[in-house]
């Protein structure tokens, strides 16, 4: 009969997780993926699912900074990172938006917003990364990940003014936490 | 955020920043999955794996040893009553047919449900079902039109003889066949269009659970149709309607594919009802993709005669749609053949026709309403005999269609249907001069020079949004949608909660609707709020469908808030012992015209709620009122032409979207941002339909899409940007002047595009007239090899 998982599960592992920059220690079984910690343990919602084989990108998280694919990547495997979800943008983690997120309202880049934590983080970490990219180099990394209501056009539009903003206000020393990003 | 401009009045029409983006943005929407109650329990479908059998045993009780497993219950176990989809026709045009929740004796599509397992998580319940041992008596599987029509086919319910669900002839124009004996042009096109998923990109879900205070088994799901899934829930599960209570949280998007009920949630419901536990259901994409309502795979068959001016004379089509293996809640298998043979005719002046529609059952997985339902398909039909009429009477594209246009309002149409005003012809002209101005016509002419193949494709349709009841009544549905009831609430503090019954799920409600009350009451839109998807809160509703949300759900809202106005003012003048009519309604507060009299908001509300004794007789405390809005004729019609520019490469057969123009004309558009947003979204995923999506079956009924490997999604390389142009002509039949704007897009897409396509084939001679449109068939007809397409 069933009990409570975390006493008669077999074979459980604790497991410690960078998010946000807190600790976590979680007991959990081997096989769960990150974005099923994140989501159901942590109860950290705002990352989501949208296909669990690694395409719609949904559930993009940033792991030591870096756009990854929380479907793919079992818990176990991001122990000793630095992982971020989009719960991280928040300025003061659940008030102001950042400005890629306001970007994101200004310019529509959002509907149904089943898709948007996933676009937000994987802009993140792409801007980082790459502040100076093009129009067309966002439309490229646009495409890795999928959106069934906007016909992507703003979402590259968003991006690409924040990316915009971004260097204009970094050309001169700057300490908005958007300018700390690059 | 500050966006909370106080309304003078003028919000309406405004791109107001949405209301909704700042929790989406920060991760704190709650859809579905969110939830998470003590004690819950998660659900996971033993599915069918054949197509089409009697189902000789279904042993589930090795399930039960599975370490994590709580409970699994199959057909039998629950004893639920089947969802049964009904149109009031004679059984000569329509036979209904039983769905039962969990299959009993047979099943009829590879990933039909059998039984459901209950675990303590979504891991636990997927290892329970590998311990389930389901025994197949296999037979044939009906897979196509053609096998289902076969004399001898087997029959996949046994009550629809030759598989055929619907069979309706709704038009025949008297001495249509001498009109065609007699026309100087007659063309045919036989199109097909592939089995496509609506595919939201939040997967259908529910969690149930028993509330023992409030006696009440609450689902809470991911529907565009809340009141609908209650109705079923509490007839399957043999409850008062008031036991059970529906609630949508944010929604992943839903396209139809969530505005019919589906048999999963109700059997968790059950599920939760027995154990007395939470159930969470989340579906997976695998069948998502594989087993979820399909739509679009239909057939066409269809003839035109034209004058040798090109004016259209008449239309003879055959509508044949495969509805899969069963008829879907509430619409039922009639809803693609119903829409095809009323509004084929569309925005051309059409003086005879005759139609007949049919719904086909086969041993796929069923099919259910999705964005455009059907418009997308005849308005490839009509697009098509108007482009292939041009070339046999060597006119201009453009101009064929300039001449056949409906003109004059109202229309009364061949297929008695009275259309509002709309701008067919402004919004083709000016389609075209948009893309004349860009200068595609000289790229193209140079292209061609250089050996590469451009083409320009258009379509122009309008499209019914505002369907009230009287419309859907022609319709003969059981369940007759039209109608909305909104109610709105002031409280003591002066701030607004209203209703709709319809159910935002990417649309923007929460922001579009607030706008409509904001500029009714005076009032900051801060200080006014929506709630929608619950049953318990909302009298009715039908939910969101058909473009309907602010055409007839937006109309009702601002009736509602009107009447709360006039209470506002009666209360006012009542204090000032003046009539209503001197009192006006400003920035928060009545005041009384050419005096210095003010009550705000507050006040009034204080008096209202808190002070009643101040009240004159016949006036009841609370500020509370509601209304109902209807349309009462045959609906409110958006409509838009759509142009595509396409280069279609020699070596690998793809098809580039170079440009892409809408001219849309919605009516008032309470936010055109929001607008927009609708129609490039629309036209995102009718670019999918005519390139990329498709779900086939092999020879044993098997889907073939079971991931998004084998299931093409376009992405943003493959979505070009979309100019658009807003026309706006307000509607005399809606109180916001709204038409809907939700669909557009998705109809107008696929034909623009085959026709890009066809414009860039023009050289070789070769005309396709099916979707989705591969690269190979590309390829074939640019290096004259044979159309794959008779083929098919
Ligand atoms: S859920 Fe991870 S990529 Fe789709
Ligand atoms: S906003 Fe709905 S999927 Fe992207």
């Amino acid at each position: 009969m069933n009990t409570d998982p975390v006493v008669t599960h077999p074979d459980l592992q604790l497991i410690t997780l960078d998010v946000n920059g807190e600790r976590h220690d979680v007991i959990t079984e081997p096989r769960r993926t990150l974005v099923d910690v994140l989501r159901h343990e942590l109860r950290l919602t705002g990352t989501h699912v949208g296909c669990e084989h690694g395409i719609c990108g949904a559930c993009t998280v940033l792991v030591d900074e870096r756009p990854v694919r929380a479907c793919l990547m079992f818990a176990a495997q991001a122990e000793g990172s630095s992982i971020r979800t989009v719960e991280s943008l928040s300025e003061d983690g659940g008030g102001e938006l950042n400005d890629l997120q306001r970007a994101f309202s200004e310019h529509h880049a959002l509907q149904c917003g089943f898709c948007t934590p996933g676009f937000l983080m994987l802009a993140e970490g792409f801007l980082a990364e790459r502040p100076d990219a093009t129009k067309e180099e966002i439309r490229e990394v646009v495409a890795s990940n999928l959106c069934r209501c906007t016909g992507y056009q703003t979402i590259v539009e968003a991006i690409d003014a924040c990316a915009t903003t971004r260097r204009r206000t970094c050309a001169t020393p700057c300490d908005s936490p958007a300018g700390k990003e690059h | 955020m500050s966006n909370s401009p106080v309304s003078d009045g003028k919000l309406v029409g405004k791109a107001v920043r949405r209301r909704e983006d700042p929790r989406l943005l920060a991760g704190r929407g709650r859809f579905v999955d969110d939830i998470a109650l003590p004690g819950m329990l998660h659900a996971q479908f033993v599915r069918s794996t054949v197509a089409h059998a009697e189902l000789s045993s279904v042993d589930v009780s090795a399930v039960r040893d599975v370490p994590g497993v709580v409970a699994v219950f199959t057909a039998e176990d629950l004893e639920l009553g089947d969802i049964v989809a009904q149109l009031g026709r004679p059984l000569s045009e329509f036979v209904p047919t039983a769905m039962p929740v969990l299959a009993r004796d047979k099943v009829r599509y590879v990933g039909e449900p059998i039984a459901i397992v209950v675990a303590r998580d979504a891991y636990a319940a997927e290892d329970g079902l590998e311990a389930a041992k389901v025994s197949y008596a296999t037979l044939p599987p009906v897979l196509s039109e053609e096998a289902a029509f076969a004399d001898g086919a087997p029959l996949v319910h046994a009550e629809a003889a030759r598989n055929t669900l619907v069979d309706v002839s709704l038009f025949a124009t008297e001495g249509i066949d001498g009109i065609f004996d007699a026309a100087p042009c007659v063309v045919e096109v036989d199109t097909r269009t592939g089995r496509q998923n609506a595919l939201p990109l939040e997967t259908r879900g529910a969690v149930a659970h028993w509330d023992d205070r409030e006696e009440q088994l609450v689902v809470h799901t991911c529907t565009q149709i809340p009141h609908q899934v209650r109705t079923v829930a509490s007839r399957c599960l043999r409850l008062d309607e008031r036991a059970v209570r529906v609630v949508v949280p944010d929604m992943g998007g839903g396209f139809g594919q969530k505005c019919v009920v589906g048999r999963e949630e109700i059997a968790a419901a059950a599920a939760a009802l027995r154990l007395r536990r939470p159930v969470k259901w989340i579906e997976d994409r695998k069948d998502a993709l594989s087993a979820s309502f399909l739509a679009r795979e239909q057939h066409y068959r269809a003839r035109a005669a034209f004058d040798a001016e090109g004016r259209i004379l008449a239309l003879d089509a055959d509508v044949v749609c495969d509805m899969g293996a069963y008829s879907c809640y509430p619409f039922t298998a009639g809803i693609e053949p119903l829409m095809a043979s009323a509004e084929m005719p569309g925005v051309y002046k059409l003086p005879a026709y005759r139609v007949r529609g049919r719904a086909v059952t086969t041993n796929k997985a069923p099919t259910g309403p999705y964005r455009g339902v059907s418009r997308p398909q005849y308005v490839m039909v009509m697009e098509r005999l108007f482009e292939r009429a041009a070339r046999r009477l060597a006119l201009d594209p453009v101009e064929i269609r300039r001449r056949n246009v409906i003109t004059e309002f109202p229309y009364k149409g061949v297929n008695g249907i009275t259309y509002d005003p709309g701008s067919y012809l402004e919004s083709l002209n000016l389609c075209e001069r948009s893309v004349r101005e860009e200068g595609w016509y000289e790229k193209q002419a140079a292209a061609a020079a250089e050996g590469r193949h451009i083409g320009i494709g258009y379509s122009c349709f309008s499209e019914r949004t505002g369907y009230g009841s009287a419309a859907f009544a022609q319709r003969k549905m059981q369940v007759v949608p039209g109608f909305d009831i909104s109610e709105v609430r002031m409280d003591t503090s002066g701030a607004v909660t209203f209703t709709t019954g319809t159910m935002n799920h990417g649309q923007s409600h929460e922001t579009t609707m607030a706008q409509i009350v904001a500029d009714e009451l005076a009032l900051d839109i801060a200080k006014v709020r929506l709630h929608q998807g619950d049953t318990d809160r909302i009298t009715y509703g039908f939910g969101t469908f058909a473009s309907r949300s602010i055409t007839i759900g937006g109309s009702a809202v601002r009736l509602a808030a009107a009447k709360l106005g006039d209470k506002l003012c009666a209360i006012a003048a009542s204090r000032w012992g003046v009539a209503p009519e001197e009192v006006e309604l400003t920035e928060g507060a009545a005041r009384r015209r050419n005096a210095q009299d003010v009550l705000t908001y507050e006040e009034i509300a204080d008096i209202a709620y808190l002070r009643a004794h101040l009240l004159p007789k016949d006036i009841e405390p609370g500020l509370s009122v509601t209304a109902t809005f209807d349309v009462f004729n045959d609906g409110t019609f958006s409509n838009a032409t759509h142009a595509c520019v396409v280069e279609l490469h020699a070596g690998t057969g793809q098809v580039e979207i170079l440009r892409y123009v809408c001219v849309e004309d919605c009516g008032v558009a309470i936010n055109p941002q929001v607008v927009e947003g609708q129609c490039r979204g629309g036209i995102a995923q009718g670019i999918a339909g005519a390139l990329f999506e498709q779900v086939t079956y092999d020879a044993q009924g098997e889907p073939s899409a079971t991931g998004f490997m084998d299931y093409k999604v376009p992405t943003a390389h493959e979505i070009p940007d979309v100019l658009i142009h807003h026309l706006e002509t307000p509607c005399a039949f809606t109180e916001t002047g709204a038409k809907g704007a939700g669909e557009g897009g998705t109809i107008g897409a696929p034909a623009a595009v085959l026709n890009a396509v066809n414009d860039a084939l023009r050289p070789t001679g070769v005309e396709l007239d099916h979707t989705p449109i591969t690269p190979e068939t590309v390829h074939r007809a640019l290096n004259g090899a044979p159309s794959l397409e008779s083929s098919s």
